[in-house]
């Protein structure tokens, strides 16, 4: 007999109300080709009009509805109910603090997304007149895959180092200084150094790769990280083989 | 109450609203910038635009058929000024953002590529493989980030303008984090809040496109102009009405009924070889296109579904290398959400509300009637996109009017007083009075989600894409009936902390006064014109109709229709000719 329905046991905090956040277990309808975020919608709809959470586009592109979703962050639009069992555990982010019920304050990422200077710094400056910088496609291809990050902050939420340390930059502020350090139209990368190549910069990532795992674009922001470890290495040598090119 | 003072405040941080943000910033850096949004930037709808922005750059190319194909694409419903302005900064605008990093995808030679969309005599659409949208909306986001002077107020959910002695003076907001009011003291306000698809129940459009701005303008006495026209996009998925691209077709996609024949060639779009061509079956128009799909669907050739009538886009010729290249988001959807991988099979598709041509009543500058109040994107009405929008129109049509409304919000502000006006403090307190109240009352017996599947059942039934005068004045009535029932609304959660239940009751309200402004519009216009198809006068009537609606607010609810000529310049109406004979 297929499935009626699932439980959804969602964690709720109001700081106006709760002393502490708590679980609450709400029956929904099981639909084949529901996501985890038209779950969600029916309790909004139908059962708890006080239960909160971000959502907009469920397309898996605004990067709004990130959750943790039996023990894995996901957006939960993105994630069907028919790969979960009866009862699924819904949670807000790990790594931040929860505004309320499922949504968190992401006030920390949004700094580091601006401390790594994510805008393109040009060889030289030109006029719209003069029309495009040009870039072949093969160039385009060093970083277009860096380009992808929807900020849904799931690595974020995965990120071992994050956890134990919240002055990490982390994943994806340090995947998108990548991406411009690579566009062949841009010399920023000394700018953007100060940050990246700082001790809470790519030096604290262990290399545990979880970012990746749960990245739903497919950024590889451990990559990213790993290549940017290999630059800033081969600057500090470049530094002391030719200290005359210090600044 | 606390109030903020700044010099241009802009409400929305979509593609608009931060390009109009980086462009006061670039006009004037004493001027303070106030970016305040629902969402963080990033969230904003911008974000799921999929194929394209037109701008003339190839040699092939010229702004004659760009103006051509856009005037002829809004059934000579656009002003012919702004359109002329508009194919000219296009580039202009495209460039700029290139220079701001924008991964345009390229030819081999490193120029800036580009595709065909619908409706156009030449390909001219810039595309960042399937995602332009998310990739203009992030460059601009990541961009804005280099200006000291924009200061972002994100996820503050705007609930009033500010209105005294005939100007604007800034506006009031909820802070989500905290349920508090705030005045934003401001020199000048630009809206750019995007569309309104949420009115309908089957839409491209994410959670948070419900009109607030428009709405917010309205109210303020500026008039909605031509809301009838609402485009549906002749292919999304069906259950989820997410999008897939027009790219898909400009690729070389076709579409089939349920017997797998290429129909478009029954409705004045054909032959169908060769293909692809320009301007002609998959390649043409939406309003067309969609409207074909509804006649497939009388005559029993659609293909049904859990999900409603459905027709199939077929990509397998395509190939996967050129899938993967060109369309890979499209793939994604696709396999995600309906289980189908249009490498191995056809994708089902059927129309759903895309976009609203209609919207705040602005000049060229991108002013409103209002001293002080502008308006770009979506969400305004200059009017580029008449009776219906050309594809890939509206990423560009935000960079060039979001840039302008910066621009002209920055001259204006430079020369005005913050707050000068008496009695605005009174004002904003009795804005902030009315969200109170919500709060304060016991009584009430009607449920934002009943309300809200009434509203778009009165829509879908009564103004889709083919109406008539019963169907409408039905629709008309029953919006004005939940309009009066909207007073009753009781809010469930009383919660000050980030409560979604109060900003989807303010949401409705917006949405319950731009849906009366479409269906009153759509049924006092009685012809045929772009999107807005009436059974009863099936014709377009140029003699009495070649001109824009305007929709007055008034407290009743019923708005005031009037009228404005429409702007030729150099283009006289003629008849819309696609397929074979438009070559």
């Amino acid at each position: 007999m297929s499935k009626q329905s699932v439980e959804l046991e969602i964690l709720r905090y109001d700081p106006e109300r709760d002393e502490a956040p708590h679980f609450q277990s709400y029956t929904v309808p099981y639909r084949e080709d529901w996501v985890v975020l038209d779950a969600v919608n029916y309790v909004k709809e139908e059962l708890d009009r006080t239960l909160s959470y971000r959502w907009s586009c469920h397309m898996a592109v605004c990067g709004s509805c990130g959750m943790v979703v039996d023990g894995e962050p996901v957006l939960a639009c993105h994630a069907f109910l028919r790969d979960y069992p009866d009862r699924i555990r819904i949670e807000p982010l790990h790594n931040f603090p929860v505004e309320r019920d499922l949504v968190v304050v992401i006030d920390d990422f949004i700094d580091k997304l601006g401390s790594v200077k994510p805008y393109l710094v040009p060889k030289e400056e030109k006029d719209v007149e003069e029309g495009e910088y040009l870039q072949k496609p093969p160039e385009l291809a060093t970083f277009m895959q860096y380009t992808a990050c929807i900020n849904c902050l799931l690595c974020y939420s995965a990120c071992p180092q994050y956890a134990l340390d919240e002055s990490f930059v982390g994943p994806a502020a340090l995947a998108l200084a990548h991406r411009y350090n690579l566009d062949s139209r841009d010399v920023g990368r000394g700018a953007r150094e100060d940050v990246v190549a700082s001790n809470p910069g790519v030096w604290q990532c262990s290399f545990v790769g979880a970012c990746s795992e749960v990245c739903p674009k497919s950024v590889d922001p451990a990559a990213a990280i790993q290549q940017a470890k290999i630059a800033a290495s081969g600057d500090y040598f470049l530094n002391l083989l030719t200290p005359w090119k210090r600044k | 109450m606390d109030s903020i003072n700044t010099d241009v405040a802009i409400v929305g941080a979509g593609g608009a609203g931060l390009r109009a943000a980086i462009a006061v910033a670039e006009a004037d850096p004493a001027l303070k910038v106030a970016l305040i949004s629902k969402v963080y930037p990033m969230r904003s709808h911008t974000v799921a635009a999929e194929g394209g922005a037109a701008g003339v750059i190839k040699d092939n190319d010229s702004f004659d058929h760009h103006f051509h194909d856009t005037v002829a694409g809004g059934d000579w419903l656009c002003d012919q000024d702004a359109v002329e302005l508009f194919i000219h900064d296009a580039p202009r605008q495209l460039t700029r953002i290139e220079h701001w990093g924008c991964p345009w995808s390229r030819e081999p030679d490193g120029h800036v590529a580009v595709r065909a969309f619908g409706g156009m005599k030449v390909e001219r659409t810039w595309y960042a493989a399937d995602k332009t949208g998310f990739h203009l909306l992030h460059t601009l986001f990541q961009t804005s980030l280099k200006y000291p002077t924009i200061e972002r107020f994100d996820e503050y959910y705007s609930t009033d303008l500010v209105v005294a002695d005939g100007r604007c003076h800034g506006l009031t907001a909820i802070e989500m984090k905290s349920g508090q009011v705030r005045f934003f003291k401001a020199r000048a306000v630009i809206i750019a809040t995007g569309g309104a698809g949420r009115v309908f129940p089957f839409t491209t459009n994410g959670a948070i496109k419900t009109g607030d701005g428009m709405a917010m303008a309205y109210r303020a006495g500026v008039p909605l102009e031509d809301m009838e026209f609402v485009q549906y996009h002749p292919t999304g998925l069906p259950g989820t009405g997410i999008l897939i691209t027009e790219g898909s077709r400009g690729e070389g996609g076709i579409l089939v009924n349920k017997d797998g024949y290429r129909y478009l060639q029954d409705y004045n779009l054909g032959p169908p070889d060769p293909w692809p061509r320009k301007k002609a079956m998959e390649l043409g128009p939406r309003d067309r296109l969609s409207q074909a799909f509804w006649h497939e669907q009388q005559k029993g050739r659609t293909i049904g579904t859990d999900h409603g009538d459905v027709v199939h886009l077929d990509l397998r010729h395509l190939g996967e290398a050129k899938i993967d290249e060109r369309l890979p988001m499209v793939r994604e959807l696709a396999m995600s959400y309906v289980g189908v991988d249009p490498v191995q099979a056809p994708i089902p598709v059927r129309p759903v509300v895309h976009y609203t041509m209609g919207g705040i009543d602005t000049d060229i500058n991108a002013a409103t009637r209002l001293d002080g109040l502008y308006a770009a994107g979506e969400c305004a009405c200059v009017s580029i996109n008449g009776a219906n929008r050309l594809g890939s129109n509206s990423l560009t049509e935000l960079l060039v009017f979001g840039a302008r409304a910066g621009r002209f919000a920055a001259e204006y502000a430079a020369g005005q007083a913050v707050g000068a006006a008496p009695g605005v403090d009174a004002l904003a307190r009795a804005a902030e009075a009315r969200v109170v109240d919500l709060f304060r009352r016991a009584d009430g017996d009607e449920n934002v989600v009943a309300l809200r599947r009434e509203m778009n059942e009165a829509m879908e039934d009564g103004a889709g894409i083919y109406r008539t005068e019963a169907s409408l004045r039905s629709c008309t009535e029953r919006m004005l009936e939940i309009r009066e029932r909207y007073a009753n609304v009781l809010l469930a959660d009383r919660s000050n902390v980030f409560n979604t239940d109060l900003i989807e009751v303010l949401e409705l309200g917006s949405m319950i006064d731009v849906a009366v402004a479409m269906a009153s519009s759509a049924l006092e216009r009685k012809e045929s014109r772009g999107s807005h198809q009436r059974l009863d006068y099936p014709d377009r009537d140029d003699d009495r109709y070649l001109r824009h609606s305007l929709a007055h607010y008034s407290p009743t609810g019923q708005p005031r229709i009037d009228y404005r000529e429409v702007t030729i310049t150099r283009s006289e109406p003629a008849v819309r000719v696609y397929g074979g004979a438009a070559e």
